[in-house]
């Protein structure tokens, strides 16, 4: 166990560095001098050359990755040309909007996912099985930002029940922020309640035709006590896996929702960093969520080793 | 004494394909469902080829005395701010969505399953390079490396469809390889091993055939994602530009004129969502035929 322990965790730090190196060369392959980005499109070449000797863009690369690797790792990740505010502070300003976002989208996914492939397990075939199952493939079909835009006419401008679009900090109005959230959550959180849909079922559907379930009933337990603490229990190991599996589509997600119902999250700076040339952010922004999307799959693995003794045992997932 | 050698696939091999390949095709056509994708997809193919025939005007030719003006028997889907066939840019739009969706995972297909093929048959060093190159690939999710990749490349057609290919690669290899880390301690490897095939034979002869299906599955069932990921970035201004008709760009384009307008933001959203559909019941339809142990 310890050995695997230390083995995932030592791979997630590799990935994690050759990440670093990716979005280091990759913002450099961006079109445009980030000097001249730097300098707020000015074309003095004093000023330019300034900013490159500042910023050590006139150094070889290998250098320039040291410099910027160095400061990143005591959380310097430069200033932003645009608001000449310290990128850390742009993205710390940031991520609880993200992250309440996501949290909210995960809520709704599981409430909804869960219960629906149960119970399409449990009468596979009948009415309720094919409407779980027709719902929850529209719900991977359906584009999410559309489905954002068509919420947005239905429920905001035609019915008026929920905010367009916006956000409210929820310190400053607990309320407000939520119904401004909603839309957005649940746009997030029904493409997640698709994919944890189908899954449940699928692995529903493995444990109910298990052995250990016929002794469960063949004991007298009740249906109810067969499903939810027999079946189900064993069926979490997937919907765990599969969260680890949806967490890149939810941060890809955010990306384009947070675009459509103006949410000033992680997801729309990366957006503006791109169409602004903001550099220093978007390679703040990247590596951001490349480094989220490694720890959390490490987590998820080891919550899959708590789960699911048997990996405790053999030592390592298969 | 001379041994001869035995051949590793017998023409009962190739009946045994047969008849797998005549089951799965029966498989498939038993599903409604399946056979509803395929149709759709079909449909959506004869959107892209016959566009010039079944558009009822120039998809880019503005007509400003019919300004947004909404469904009506002249304009079936209505038309845009600047007076356009929204029916028209609809069949034409299917060209963008089709080229970027099946082009990006073809792309994608024939990029990973060599690399694939190679670190699975070879492991080893090679393996442990193809799969950290992979792990770091997959450290950005496919829509942040799609969108960095078309940044970089810059906005158009051809490039979005690369951008989707490439962040479609990871995944593939890493199915890629595992199949065949699978396949390669089975029998009739070792048989073909003993029998003195060299590794490219054995790879292109007895692996390969037999690692496609679940590739085969993948990558129908990544269409669908990559069709929805063109939509996106073509939203985004980072795909397909103005004034070509695309369902993402025409969505985009009708942002500002949603409230007073909603056809404009309602029908290229159905046109995404139910090619969409087609694919992923084609692609259901697929896994079942070739592997029903794969279905959720």
């Amino acid at each position: 166990m310890r050995w695997y322990l230390t083995r995932r965790v030592a791979a997630s730090l590799l990935t994690l560095f050759l990440a670093t190196i990716v979005v280091f060369l990759g913002v450099r392959a961006l079109p445009g001098d980030p000097a001249v980005a730097l300098s707020a499109e000015s074309n003095d070449p004093a000023v330019v050359a300034a900013i490159q000797h500042k910023y050590h863009l006139d150094e070889p690369v290998v250098s320039q990755y040291g410099h910027w690797l160095g400061l990143a790792l005591t959380g310097d990740l430069g200033d932003s040309p645009l608001t000449r505010l310290p990128v850390s502070s742009v993205l710390a300003n940031r991520i609880p909007v993200t992250v309440e976002l996501t949290l909210l989208a995960l809520v709704i996914g599981l409430v909804i996912g869960v219960p629906a492939g149960v119970i399409a397990a449990v009468r596979p075939g009948r009415i309720t099985d094919y409407l779980a199952s027709g719902v929850a493939l529209a719900g991977l079909s359906i584009p999410h930002f559309w489905f954002g835009i068509v919420l947005i006419l239905l429920l905001a401008v035609h019915l008026h029940l929920l905010p367009a679009a916006g956000f409210v900090p929820i310190l400053q109005d607990p309320v407000s922020n939520l119904l401004h959230m909603l839309m957005p959550a649940f746009v997030l959180g029904a493409g997640l309640a698709a994919v944890i849909m189908r899954q449940t079922r699928s692995a529903m559907l493995e444990s109910l035709g298990a052995d250990y379930i016929r002794t469960a009933r063949a004991k007298g337990l009740s249906e109810w006590s067969v499903v939810t603490v027999h079946a189900l229990r064993n069926s979490l190991v997937t919907v765990v896996t599969v969260f680890g599996l949806q967490l890149g589509a939810l941060i890809g997600g955010v990306v384009t929702i947070e675009q459509v119902f103006d949410i000033p999250g992680i997801g729309k700076l990366t957006l503006d960093s791109v169409f602004q040339r903001d550099y220093p952010t978007l390679q703040g922004v990247v590596l951001l969520t490349a480094a989220a999307y490694i720890l959390v799959n490490l987590l998820v693995d080891l919550t899959y080793t708590v789960i699911n003794p048997r990996i405790r045992v053999t030592g390592a997932p298969t | 004494m001379t041994v001869t050698p035995v051949d590793p696939q017998p023409a009962l091999t190739l009946t045994a394909r047969a008849l797998r390949r005549r089951r799965a095709r029966r498989r498939f056509t038993a599903r409604p469902l399946a056979v509803a994708g395929a149709l759709g997809v079909a449909l959506v193919v004869i959107f892209a080829v016959f566009a010039p025939l079944l558009s009822p005007v120039d998809p880019n030719a503005p007509n400003f005395d019919t300004v947004l003006a909404g469904p009506s028997p002249h304009h079936l889907a209505g038309t845009d701010q600047l007076g356009r066939d929204v029916l028209s840019r609809l069949f034409y739009g299917a060209r963008s969505a089709l080229l970027a969706g099946v082009l990006s995972t073809l792309l994608a297909t024939v990029v990973a399953v060599p690399v694939g093929l190679l670190a699975g048959y070879y492991r080893r060093i090679l393996d442990a390079v193809v799969m950290r190159i992979m792990d770091v690939a997959l450290a950005f999710p496919f829509l942040v490396l799609a969108v960095g990749l078309a940044a970089v490349l810059g906005p158009s057609l051809v490039n979005a469809t690369l951008a989707l290919g490439i962040a479609q690669i990871p995944v593939i290899v890493r199915i890629t390889r595992g199949e065949v880390l699978a396949a390669r301690e089975l029998d009739y490897v070792a048989a073909s091993v003993v029998n003195g095939s060299g590794s490219a034979t054995i790879m292109a002869r007895q692996i390969l055939p037999n690692v496609l299906s679940p590739v085969v599955v993948q990558a129908t069932l990544t269409i669908p994602t990559a069709i929805v990921g063109a939509a996106i970035l073509s939203y985004l201004g980072l795909g397909v530009q103005p004034p070509t008709a695309d369902w993402g760009a025409m969505l985009s384009e009708a942002r500002i004129y949603l409230s007073q307008a909603p056809w404009l933001g309602v029908f290229p959203g159905l046109a995404i969502f139910l090619t969409a559909l087609s694919f992923n019941l084609l692609g259901d339809g697929v896994r079942d035929a070739l592997d029903p142990r794969m279905r959720p």
